[in-house]
This record gives C-alpha cells, structure tokens and sequence, in this order.
C-alpha cells in the first residue's frame, strides 16, 4: 500500500512523523508488513495507549486520541493487516481468521518492544474489540487498562446477531457489499452522518478505494461467527468465556445510537467484566470516537488509572438493617398500613406484607433475575408502594422515574435505565413499546401481579446490603435528569436517618403529600396515607384535602413540598376546623427552598408540630436539617448570606471547598469557616453513583465517600450551613465570584416593605464572558414578558446589595422547574437576559 | 514631570491639566485657541505652560514639547462633517507629526488617545476587549483614520520612546457638550429618541476616570513596560442599559425624559440614508443620525476591564451613580441653585 505523502496527512490533522511501517517476523512464519501511527514516547508518567481499529475503519479512527493526548503517553494506533495502509495479503492467501488477528497482535506488540516499565492500556473498537479482548485474556498481568468502545465478544442473550451484519455476511452478497463495491465502507462512514466532517468521511475511504483494497473487509464481515459450527465460533466463545482474567480497570465508551453494537453488547460485557465503568454518549453511533469527545473523557480515565494518590471509596458499609425491617416488625398486625385518600383504598400490614411476598414470588416465577431492573410505572398509591417492596424482595432493581420529570423527561429518563421488565396498567405497558421508553422489556400488569396468591415459588434469600436496589432521577432542574444508583445498604441508612433525626418511631403516622416520599412508610414501619390531590401537581393540594388524609390515619407527621404548602395556605380560610393537620407533631418541606412566612404560617395551623425542613438531593438525603425556631434566630443573628439550612444531621459530614477545586486531584480541603464554597457530603447513605455516566460520576465524587451537592456555601461559626445558589449559577466576575442567593434575599427584604413589588421573587444572574461577567438582577412583577425596571426599583436594588448591578429587569413571571414548581431556573433566565441586554 | 498634552482644551484634556498640575507636575498644554471654558484648571503645586498650535503644525509641536518625558496626544477631529483628507491631515498626519516630535526631544512615551469606534465592526460587545483597529470604516472617516493613526503610533512604539493607545468608552460629565449636552438638548426640545427601546448594555466613561486613567499610562509608559505598544479599552466597568443612562442624564438636567423609540432596523436605515444624504446636502452641522451611531445605540457595548487595570495599575476611582450626583450638581449650579449635598 503507497502511504500518502506528507502533505496530506497534514491536511488530515496528522504529523506525518506518526506515520510508520514495520517488517514483523508473524506466526504464520511469513513477514508482513505493517503501518502504524506512532505518537513517539509520552511523558515520564505515561502509558503507552495500543489503539486497535474494527472493521472496515483503519488507524486514523483514533485520530481524537493520537492528537488529545499524544504528547503526554505514546499513543499507536495499528492497522490490522489488510486494511489501513498495512499490506494487502496475497489473493491466494486463504482468509485470517479471529486466531490469526490475535496472533497477529501478538507478533506486532513482541514486535514493537513497548516499554515494559510503562502501564500498556488497549483500546478497541468494534472486531478490534474482540481481538484486543483475545490477546488481553493471554497476558491479563501485562494489561494496565482497556477502553472498549461500540465492540462485543458475544451476541448478547436472548437476541440474535445483528441483522445488518446477518444480511452483509451471507455468501455471495458478502463479496459484493465489502469487496466488489464500497458498499460496506459507505454504510459504515454514514452512519456517523454530519457528527464527522466531510474530510473524516474522506480519510476514513481514503485506503479502500478500488476492489483489490478490499478483500480484507469481506474476509473480517466472513469471519463473523453466525452459527455455532462456524469456524471461529468457539475460538471466540473461548475469550468470552475467559473475559474474567482481565482485572484492570476497563472503560466503555458507548456511542447510544448505534444499531450493530447497541446497548445490549454495552450490558453484555458489563456482565462479564463487572468492575468496568461506562459512559453513554447520547448522541453518537458507530464511530464514537470520530463523533464525540471520547478523547477528553478516555485523558481523565487515564489520569486516574495512572494516578496513585486518590483514596479509594470506602465499601459500602456492612449495614445491619435493611427496608424490610420494618415490614417485619409489623407484618402481623391487622393495623392500617397504606390508606389511600385519591383511591379511597386502605391496607392493613398483614395484608401488605403478604402482597409483597406474592409480588415477589409472582416476579420470581415470570423469570425475573436479581439484579434486573424494572420500571415502576405504576401511578403513586398503594399497588405502587406493593410493587416496589415486591421487586426489591425479589432482588429487583427499582427504575424510579415520576411525573414531575414530564411524559419527556420520564419516558427519556426510563429509556436510559434499559430495563428488563416494566411494571404498571396497561397503558404504561403501551407507552413502553409505542413510545420506545423500554422497548425490549417484558410489561407485568399491576393489578394482575399485585392480585396475585402465592404458589408454591421459593422466594431468594433477601438482598444484600452491597446489592444495587433502586435507580432514581434527579429532577432535571440543572441539567439533563440523572439516573442515581442506591444500593439497599444505603436506602436502609437513609430510613435510618430519616428515623433519627425526626425520631420516628412505631407510634408515628405519616402523611405524605408529597407523593413518592409515601415509599419510606413502609421501611419505616409506620402507617402511611396519600393525600388525594393530583400527583402531578402538587401545588394543587388543598387545606381540606391534607386534613382529610391526617384524620384518616390519626397522623403524627406530614411531609410535604413548598408548593404543597402554599395551596394548603391558601386554602386553608375556607376550610372549617382542621383538626387532623392541628394534631400534627411534626410538618417537614424539602425539595425546593421554603420560604420562613410559608413555615410560620404552617405553625399557625398545627401549633404543636415542630416545623422542620431537610436539605439534601437526589444523591444524597438528608444532609442537614433546620426548624423555625432555628431559621427565625439564623435570620437575626446571621450574616444573612443565603439561606441557613441549619447543622449537619447526625451522621452526615459536611465540607465546603474552594470554588475552583480540582475534583481529579483528590479530596478538597476545607475553606475557612465562613468562606463561601461548593459543598460536599459524605454519610454512609450517599448514593452509590450515576447511571452510564462515568465523567459525571468522577467529577461528582472526588475520592473517600465524598459527594459534591453542586451547591455553593458557606459554614458559620455555629456549625450552620447555608446555601447561596448552584454553582454553576455563581456569577463569575470579575472581581470574584458572586453567589446568587445573598443577593436575591437581600432585595426580596428590601423590596417587601417597600411596596414596590407585590410578588416577590427575584433572581441574580450573570451575563457576559467568564471572569468579566455583569451582574443582572431579574424581578417578578407587574409585567409583559421582559422590561427594563423603572428608574425608583433600579435605585432600590442597587440600594439593596454592596456588588454593582448593571441592569434591572422585571418579568411576570420567572421560568422555574416542572418538578417542584419552586426552583428558579437561572440559566434560562441569564440566556433571556443577555439576549434581552444585547 | 514634564508632561505635554495636546487637545487641552476638551473636556478630558482640561481634566488631564488639572489632574497633573494638583500632583505638582510641569504641564505644556498644547491647543489651538484659549479655550473659553469658565472651568479652567485650578493652579495646583504644578506649573502650566499653554502653547497655542496646530498638530498639523510640525514647527509648532516641536517647540511646545521641548524636554517633555510623556506626551498625551487628545488632539483630534471628531464627528461626521468634513471630507476625509481633513480627517487624515489632523487624525494621521497630526499624530504622526506629535510622535516624530516626541521621539526627537527624547520623550520616553507617548500616551496616543484613541477611540474603541476604530475596532468597531457593527455587531454586539459583550465583555470584549481591545481589538485590532479596522482601517476601513465606509464613509465614517472619524474612526477610519483615527484606526489609522493609531496603528501607526504603536507600530512606532520602540525601546527608545514608548507608545501606549487608550480608548476611553463614551466620556461624560460636568461640562460635557458631546454625549450629555446633546441629549439634554434634544430633550428638551422633545426630539429624544431611544433605539430598540434602549435596553442595550453599554460602558461609559466618567470623565475623571478617563482622565486619571490618562494619568496612570502617563506614570506606566516606557520603553519595556507591559503597556507599550498595546491598546487599552478604559471605561468605568458598570455598563448600564442606554435607556437607563440617558434617563439619569435628563434627570440630572432637569429635563423631561419623552423618549420616542426607534427599532433598530429602522434606525440602521435612517443612519445609512443619512450617510449618502448629509454630504450632498453641504450641511455644517451633525446630523441627527447616522448608521455608525445607530449601531453605537442599538447594541451592546461593553469592555472586560481586567488587563487594563492590570497593565496600566488603575482603577476608576468615581462610580457612575457618584458621577451623576456630580453632573445633578453642576446643572443645579448652572441654574442658579444650591447642591443637593
């Protein structure tokens, strides 16, 4: 094969120095010829990256890897033999075969003399995958690391091959797809569509111009084992089968799009190699390193894997109860368990527990295996809360996604999950298949599963507290909604948590107006009851509806969201004697800021509870927890920097690191007392991590069971947190960064005394470059869409805060997210001002 | 110090005396008539020097900047009316004929005032920063040669005598004719005009800050400092939506703030209609608007201040809310009343 010369691998964005040719003595004691692109030794603490193409891709695959991190480990990038600008084998030649390729490997790597001393990291993609995997389970000592992108090693089960690779793999069709034509290299180089540029789409057919450059490509589609009597069928099934040897840490970065090697192969090796990580990439197919920044994400993974001094994460503790606890302790009561005030319904304990043994069993029978995950899609109330318990006796995998994602964000954030099975009516069991929220899953029918009387199926022993139990979604209000994984250890420390720091004992009684917090009842042991007001509005819920669900089950404790609470205010005038709520020991918000008047004004109707409101996320609740009393004596005694979240509950620790701290580099230290910074939490029921997400999980936890809330903060002398906005919502200007919640609090004082505003909410955000930004403050009022603020309110916000404010803007309305109709959403506000001010 | 400032007769170049002369240094002020401004500056420790003169006079220039360590170049053409050989013969020629000077009487800088207009390409700032000069600019010969000129002077900046390039952002304050004392005149005659609603954010310029400014790259300049050659952005780092300026200028005066508004699509038009128009017409005066200054209006300006207080090591030391209490002062006492403070 003539290389290009120089000048155009310049114009290819590669050094023509990578460019180079071996004569390798091979195992089939002939001596090929072989091109490869060499980046040449990295640095003092590189590796040596061995980058291996599929088919009918050639070297210049790994461009994004050659020219991202070149310079600090040696990257090379082969051409197989027969393809790229490796030699072309004889036409009498008979075919290589999977156990040629991997032979050949091996000649090239003895070949080349690879610095031994140096950590040896294969990346593969597609059959490259198949044959680094091959050699890999020859010399697992002699492999640092592996990044496996859109490859496979076995046809995952319970599915066919692909019927693409079928149709271009059958006989004569075969050398007229890969060979005759250029078919086969076309198909393959468009399906990465406008992500490549139209040079890409050039290089990449640049070697396989003409039939004679082919014959390799038909020989690789050829060599696919299709059937059990093929060839290299057991050669491949061999490394399969021996896949466990490879203990070094594996990478897959998996183009989601992509219908040959699509999510199932992803699963698939997950299986055999469960100590790999993997990282989506939502928008790309085949060719994902062509088309995403893998570069950037494989640079961080070799960080790490190269990097020493990071602690490793504590195992998740030995924890000695579990959520089934308190199903135990009460599941030969005839006491209510579960009432359901929208359902009119209610259930005793002994009823319950023996439904989620029957839903267990009836999952076990159907052929659900522990670890499988099912998507709940069954509408809160108590069939729900009888399914979830069910799977997780089961050894399930609960996939939690509620309404308040909206039918999008829900149907999207199932879909990542990837589950097995999906529980719910009949239309959700629809909306799977029809809307492809999980089109491979088997649908259960609730009513059918949870009516269900037991057989004569043995139940498995109850899961571990290491075994993974529950994906949940963040609500999406500050990005894409994430999947988190919990495991049962963590979720049994959570109700743990929740149980010490409200006290909640066996003679509690908990409404939950908010929902999906009704599924702590049962773990807790305690009598639950759904209000009825609709799940997908909160903000809906009235007076007279809380106190029914109260009076219904005697209740002790009401949780509900901010939204909740107001409409429960508002409503309240009208509604005669609310006893229920007035017997209330204990109201507790969270989800969303509460302002104090809302608690102030609960505490009026339930004069004896303690008004509590738990600070935490998705990934981690609670991290600390504050009451009235405590809020009123922060706002007078405090800097009045944010909002006081109060003390760290028992068991939670709390850091606050510097805005600019490197999450790679290891845990933070600390920033002064009363220094503003990100805030991390550590308790032992922090969430085990993210879903397919491996540079979202890296960055969120920075080593020894630390997790970054996102949240920017500071800790005064008393021990009190308190939180000044999101991060990625600090303004960076150009004096220092500005937290947005100091100042939005300080002109809500301001301002609401001064009768200038009715409504209050306001919100600070930056416009401009970063490091230069302006300060912007937002207020709702009186107003069609966006206005520049009269000259009195501009003078009484510039009057309120001690940063300059360039511009005043009011609007009817700020844009807030679906889920708890509280939190204000910055970052559309800043796109509308910078659009607005230009 | 020895200190020559061409142009002393504007409102900068009058608040560049003052400020030399009260920190004791010599200053030549070089303008071309006496200027009639009841503000004169206040004799301070410094001593002052006044030459009258033409930059386009080289003989002239070289008498006045005899001995000078620093020179402040402010002489210029400004405005719409004029043809373009008239523009370059102050603008080009005039800056040439002050650095040639200032290099033979051995000065060890030339601080070269420009204007941010000569990078100005029609679209939004946003936090930007001093760009490289456009030499071309149409018909708007204002900041075509003072784009010119200005790389010329730092293409002439060398280890001998230094030269550095400020443009200060839209400068006002007490006294000020061009940007306030037009828009109090047209609003008081009910001919105010805002383009697209005046919401653009926009950097100004106190003129006390444009002056100390000044006075920082006076101190900064020399052959080997990080300033030579370079061009500097000044304005007060507060920009501000235009509609909100203007409304605090008309308060200030005490005039009626009436605003009409113009979108500005239909302001570019009218602008450029002006532009071929106005020539034509053999008017002497400015005409109401023009395509350059619809831009100027209708979008965003506003300039990332960090490497000029870095390189020059200043800081605006009056906020735009502190100058406009002194611009409300000043017309106060122009109408005979007392301060508000």
């Amino acid at each position: 094969m003539d290389r290009p010369d120089d000048g155009t691998w310049r114009t290819w964005g590669i050094d023509p120095a990578w460019s180079r040719t071996f004569d390798v003595p091979g195992h089939d004691g002939i001596t090929h010829r072989w091109h490869l692109l060499d980046t040449g030794p990295g640095g003092p603490d590189g590796a040596t990256v061995l980058c291996v193409h599929g088919n009918p891709t050639w070297a210049y695959a790994w461009k994004s890897f050659l020219r991202r991190f070149g310079d600090d480990h040696r990257v090379i990038a082969i051409d197989q033999l027969g393809m790229g600008y490796s030699e072309r084998l004889g036409a009498d030649a008979p075919p290589r075969r999977y156990v040629d390729r991997v032979a050949d490997l091996g000649d090239l790597i003895d070949h080349l003399a690879i610095d031994a001393s140096l950590p040896l990291v294969l990346a593969a993609h597609d059959w490259g995958g198949a044959i680094a995997m091959g050699w890999a389970v020859d010399h697992p000592d002699d492999v640092a690391g592996m990044v496996l992108c859109n490859t496979g090693i076995a046809v995952p089960a319970g599915r066919g091959a692909p019927k693409i690779i079928r149709l271009a793999a059958s006989g004569p069709l075969r050398d007229l797809v890969c060979r005759r034509t250029s078919t086969f290299v076309e198909g393959t180089v468009r399906l990465s569509g406008r992500r490549i540029s139209r040079q890409d789409r050039v290089v990449f057919r640049a070697p396989y111009r003409g039939a004679e450059h082919r014959r390799a490509i038909a020989d690789f589609v050829g060599d696919v084992p299709l059937t059990d009597d093929h060839e290299s069928a057991a050669d491949i099934a061999a490394v399969a089968a021996q896949l466990g040897r490879i203990d070094a840490p594996v990478l897959l970065a998996w183009g989601a799009r992509d219908i040959v090697f699509d999510d199932d192969f992803a699963s698939d090796l997950m299986q055999r190699l469960p100590h790999a990580e993997l990282q989506r990439f939502p928008g790309a197919n085949h060719l994902v390193m062509a088309e995403a920044d893998v570069a950037s994400t494989v640079d961080r993974w070799l960080t790490d894997l190269l990097g020493t001094d990071r602690e490793p994460r504590p195992v998740v503790q030995q924890h000695t109860s579990s959520v089934f606890d308190g199903l135990h302790r009460r599941r030969a009561e005839h006491t209510i368990a579960v009432a359901d005030l929208a359902g009119r319904d209610r259930i005793d304990f002994a009823t319950f527990a023996r439904r989620v043994d029957n839903v267990a069993a009836g999952l076990v029978r159907r052929g659900l295996e522990p670890g499988d995950r099912v998507a709940m899609l069954t509408p809160p109330g108590i069939d729900l809360l009888i399914a979830v318990y069910g799977v997780w006796r089961a050894g399930g995998v609960t996939v939690v996604a509620d309404r308040g994602l909206g039918l999008r964000g829900l149907g999207r954030a199932v879909a990542s999950a990837r589950p097995a099975w999906t529980i719910g009516p009949r239309t959700a069991g629809l909306a799977s298949t029809v809307l492809r929220w999980a089109p491979k899953s088997q649908h259960i029918d609730v009513a059918m599963l949870v009516g269900e009387e037991t057989g004569s199926t043995e139940l498995p022993s109850e899961p571990e507290a290491d075994a993974l139990a529950a994906i949940l979604f963040t609500s999406g209000a500050t990005g894409p909604a994430k999947g988190v994984r919990y495991r049962h250890g963590q979720l049994a420390a959570q109700r743990d948590a929740l149980a010490t720091t409200y006290g909640i004992g066996d003679d509690d009684r908990l409404v939950a107006a908010f929902a999906p917090f009704a599924l702590y009842g049962p773990a807790l042991g305690v009598p639950t009851a759904f209000t009825d007001c609709d799940v997908t509005k909160p903000g809906t819920l009235t007076a007279t509806a809380l106190d029914e669900a109260c009076r219904e089950i005697d209740a002790t404790m009401a949780f509900a969201s901010p939204a909740a609470l107001a409409n429960v205010l508002a409503t309240a005038d009208d509604a005669a004697g609310l006893e229920g709520v007035a017997q209330l020991r204990l109201v507790f918000s969270a989800g969303a800021p509460v302002p104090a008047e809302t608690l102030r004004a609960v505490s009026a109707l339930a004069p004896d509870a303690s008004i509590r409101t738990p600070y935490g996320m998705t990934e981690a609740l609670p991290v600390a927890d504050i009451d009235l009393a405590t809020i009123d004596r922060a706002e007078l005694s405090g800097d009045g920097r944010g909002v006081c979240v109060g003390e760290p509950v028992e068991g939670a620790e709390v850091l606050v690191a510097d805005l600019d701290f490197d999450p790679l580099a290891g845990v933070p230290t600390s920033v002064p007392v009363g220094a503003t910074g990100e805030i991390l939490v550590r308790a032992p029921w922090v969430s085990e991590g993210y879903l397919a997400r491996w540079e979202t999980e890296r960055t969120a936890r920075p080593g020894a069971g630390w997790h970054r809330s996102g949240d920017v903060g500071h800790l005064d002398d008393d021990g009190r947190l308190w939180v000044e906005g999101r991060s990625v919502h600090v303004i960076d200007a150009a004096d220092g960064p500005v937290t947005p919640v100091p100042i939005e609090r300080a002109i809500e004082r301001a301002l609401s005394p001064s009768g200038i505003v009715t409504t209050g909410r306001v919100a600070a955000v930056g416009v401009g470059p970063a490091s230069c930004q302006q300060v912007v403050v937002v207020v709702e009022a009186d107003a069609s869409g966006l206005e520049l603020a009269d000259r009195d309110l501009a003078a009484a916000v510039r009057g309120a805060v001690d940063v300059p404010v360039a511009a005043v803007l009011v609007i009817g309305e700020l844009p807030v997210d679906i889920r708890h109709n509280a939190k204000i959403d910055r970052t559309a506000v800043a796109e509308r001002a910078i659009e607005f001010l230009s | 110090m020895r200190i020559a400032v061409t142009g002393a007769s504007s409102l900068i170049g009058a608040t560049l005396v003052e400020s030399l002369l009260q920190r004791g240094d010599q200053v030549v002020a070089f303008q071309r008539g006496q200027t009639d401004s009841p503000d004169r500056p206040t004799p301070g420790p410094g001593e002052l020097v006044t030459h009258l003169g033409d930059v386009r006079d080289a003989a002239a220039l070289d008498v006045a900047l005899e001995r000078c360590d620093v020179v402040v170049h402010l002489a210029a053409k400004v405005g719409v009316v004029g043809s373009r050989d008239e523009y370059a013969s102050v603008n080009i020629d005039g800056t040439r004929n002050v650095i040639a000077a200032a290099q033979r009487h051995g000065a060890r800088g030339v601080v070269h005032v420009s204007t941010p207009s000569v990078a100005h390409d029609g679209r939004p700032i946003v936090g930007g920063r001093a760009e490289p000069p456009i030499v071309e600019h149409g018909t708007a010969w204002y900041p075509e040669t003072k784009a010119i000129a200005e790389r010329r002077a730092l293409d002439s900046s060398d280890e001998r005598c230094a030269v550095v390039a400020v443009r200060p952002h839209l400068v006002w304050g007490p006294g000020d004719t061009q940007l306030v004392g037009r828009i109090v005149e047209r609003a008081e005659n009910g001919r105010l005009a805002l383009v697209g609603a005046g919401r653009s954010l926009v950097d100004t310029t106190y003129v006390e800050n444009a002056a100390s400014a000044l006075v920082a790259a006076v101190d900064a300049i020399a052959p080997g400092a990080a300033c030579a050659g370079k061009a500097y952005v000044v304005s007060n780092g507060e920009p501000r939506p235009i509609r909100e300026l203007v409304e605090a200028f008309c308060v200030a005066a005490d005039v009626p703030f009436e605003p009409r508004n113009v979108p500005l699509g239909v302001a570019r038009r009218i602008g450029s209609v002006v532009d071929a128009a106005w020539p034509r017409l053999h008017r002497e005066d400015e005409p109401p608007l023009t395509r350059f200054l619809a831009d100027q209006l209708g979008t965003a300006h506003w300039f990332d201040q960090r490497n000029v207080r870095a390189d020059l090591g200043w800081r605006p030391s009056v906020s735009i809310d502190e100058g406009l209490a002194a611009l409300g002062d000043w017309y106060r006492a122009r109408r005979g009343e007392a301060p508000s403070r």
